[in-house]
């Protein structure tokens, strides 16, 4: 049986993706959106991205292959990409 | 290393490479820390020439193109090594493209096999482009898991022939490479590089920064990329030295590959060459009041040691814990694939460690000026290479004028382009683009472009018209991209930019709904192919009988602009 309590959400894999986004890149929390680029809302490069990745891959204890995420650039279809690995 | 004046192509070279160093190890693999596989000369062949075999047996003949769209891998240099067993032309595209783009450049080649892994086949089968580019008939994938539908594709494991293959010899004027500088959105640019432009290219490299057996290579660039190709490939290869890959290209397992592998040579781009800049400068800072006066006094007294040439063995002692955490054997960084900035190659220098920046572009055969740290010049790129006569033409009275290059090195052309390569290449000299002029020690200083291009930080060319169809539909009355310096002439090749120049209908004004408009098409770009702002102007663009904008008389005129004031954000 399903517990719905502890079930990772795609909601809840995204909000936990922006706190941590927030909190490694030390912006105000809760000023990142789902929608957002993360490369031009932190205004990071290629390899500050890949840096949040490792962070993400730790957090959720994950191993996110580097051609999961070629050419994604949002928070929401980040948070898709890990989901869909938990 | 091999004596490449005696060979005539790459295949030959490295086919008498495997028999020279057969127990030296020439591949290490290695994932997330852990390695995967090291594989010695005497197992590349083994690996190789059964894909050879089984190329030849499907009617894969001397010419015929095959592509490679990897990450860096071991499987990316057995494939290529494959190829040229069997005489082919090798087509390495950039497997960070959109399927749609590599389908193009597919498409453009004329590559009849495709070599790629298995997940950039999965959107590679996926793209309704496939349909339109039949001529692509043989598809190898590598690691696809078991019972993986692969929409007509074989695995890679399983393409193996049971004969000897054939090897096919060519001439030096014969295709090598077909290698995309630009170009997935206008007109395809694929530079032609004979046998030729690589064996001579790689005599006058090495000259300068050797390989030997017992060298560890850290690939990163990108193999297709024609740094990596020659010094993550045939440079190595041909003197028995080793080729580390790393499948994960993340910046801590980037870290530990220098000290676990003892790293000889790196090749970066700008980009993570500033970033680990960065990092060092975060660890010194961080230092104890005490700890950072030693510090600051050893890489005083490291500088003035190093004034007239590297002394690697000093340095290493005096700023041990520096050099031991990039393993302690580098001998130097190669910078390449965009212009970097002489305070980040100092930086370097007076910690001891050599960086080798120069200047270079595909269609030159890579590199036209190195470095050669004797002494080193941080504010040049260096002189030219061996082999390489570069002019200045039409100095000013700076003596900056367009960078032009002859060699054995320059491409054969650009592919089914007569009147691009013909612009480009004049009578045997090809025109960079590029402004420049020699210092009186005959340094090259670069001053600028002419052309409508950017070159980032990571290495990535851009041409201006390559971005434009992001923008087809926008309902304005017209619009043009431009790189910002095309327009407005500038003497740095650092933080370039492009801008979208846009002419509104008659009574139309620049809403905040077209600008949400242009912000989202710009985020649907790759980000480094994004505007970096818009430009409004007020009269019709020039236009050919054609109807094709004069781009040169449009930047002229828009140049009348004050650029600051112009430029609007996106």
């Amino acid at each position: 049986m399903i517990n719905l309590e502890t079930m990772q959400t795609l909601e809840r894999t995204t909000q936990e993706i922006l706190e941590l986004a927030a909190k490694h890149f030390k912006v105000t929390p809760g000023s990142l959106r789902a929608e957002d680029d993360f490369y031009k809302k932190l205004g990071i490069d290629s390899l500050q991205a890949l840096e949040l990745l490792s962070r993400l891959e730790n957090h959720f204890h994950i191993e996110l292959p580097d051609y999961e995420v070629q050419g994604v650039s949002d928070f929401k279809t980040l948070a898709e990409r890990i989901q869909a690995r938990l | 290393m091999l004596d490449l004046s005696k060979y005539s192509s790459i295949g030959e070279a490295v086919r008498d490479a495997l028999e020279t160093w057969p127990r030296e190890v020439c591949l290490y693999e290695s994932d997330r820390g852990e390695e995967k596989q090291r594989i010695t000369y005497r197992e590349f062949k083994e690996r190789a020439l059964p894909l050879a075999n089984w190329l030849q047996d499907t009617g894969f003949k001397a010419g015929d193109r095959a592509s490679i769209i990897m990450t860096n891998q071991s499987k990316w240099l057995i494939s290529a090594y494959a190829i040229f067993y069997c005489g082919g032309t090798l087509v390495p595209l950039d497997y960070k493209l959109k399927p749609e783009e590599q389908w193009t450049l597919l498409g453009h080649s004329g590559a009849s096999v495709l070599i790629t892994e298995y997940p950039i086949w999965r959107q590679l089968s996926g793209s309704d482009r496939r349909a339109r580019t039949p001529q692509v008939k043989t598809v190898l994938v590598t690691e696809a898991p078991e019972k993986a539908a692969l929409a007509g594709a074989r695995a890679w494991e399983s393409a193996k022939g049971e004969s000897q293959p054939t090897f096919v010899p060519r001439r030096r004027e014969d295709l090598a490479c077909i290698v995309y500088s630009s170009g997935t959105g206008g007109s395809p640019k694929g530079c032609m590089m004979t046998h030729e432009n690589y064996l001579e290219q790689c005599i006058a490299l090495t000259s300068l920064y050797p390989f030997w057996p017992g060298v560890k290579y850290l690939s990163i660039l990108p193999t297709n990329h024609a740094i990596d190709f020659m010094v993550g490939f045939f440079g190595p290869f041909i003197c028995g030295a080793a080729v580390v890959h790393l499948r994960t290209l993340r910046p801590e397992y980037v870290r530990e590959a220098f000290t676990k592998y003892q790293i000889t040579y790196v090749s970066l781009v700008p980009l993570v060459l500033k970033n680990l800049q960065k990092g060092l400068q975060a660890r010194f800072d961080e230092l104890p009041a005490g700890k950072r006066r030693m510090f600051e006094r050893v890489r005083s007294i490291n500088k003035a040691l190093t004034k007239t040439r590297p002394r690697l063995g000093l340095s290493r002692l005096l700023l041990k814990q520096v050099h031991d955490a990039f393993g302690g054997r580098l001998e130097a960084i190669i910078v390449g694939g965009a212009f970097t900035e002489p305070e980040t190659l100092q930086f370097f220098y007076d910690l001891g460690i050599p960086v080798a920046n120069g200047y270079g572009l595909t269609e030159a055969g890579t590199a036209v000026t190195v470095n050669d740290l004797r002494p080193f010049r941080a504010d040049t790129v260096g002189k030219p290479l061996p082999g390489m006569e570069v002019r200045i033409l039409n100095p000013d009275v700076e003596g900056i004028g367009q960078v032009s290059v002859r060699s054995k090195t320059v491409m054969a052309g650009y592919l089914n382009e007569p009147e691009m390569t013909a612009q480009t290449i004049v009578d045997g000299w090809l025109m960079t683009g590029d402004m420049g002029r020699f210092d009186a020690t005959g340094h090259l200083q670069l001053f600028g472009r002419k052309k409508n291009m950017i070159v980032t930080q990571e290495g990535k060319n851009v041409y201006a018209e390559d971005v434009e169809q992001a923008f087809q539909g926008l309902p304005v009355k017209e619009y043009c991209v431009f790189a910002a310096n095309y327009i407005w002439p500038s003497r740095s090749m650092v933080g370039e930019q492009l801008v979208l120049v846009i002419h509104l209908e008659h009574g139309q004004s620049l809403t905040e709904e077209l600008r949400k408009e242009i912000a989202a098409r710009n985020s649907r770009l790759i980000n480094y192919k994004r505007i970096h702002g818009t430009v409004l102007y007020e009269q019709d663009f020039p236009l050919t009988a054609s109807l094709k904008i004069i781009r040169v008389a449009l930047a002229e005129r828009l140049g009348t602009l004050p650029r600051e004031q112009a430029i609007l954000a996106v």
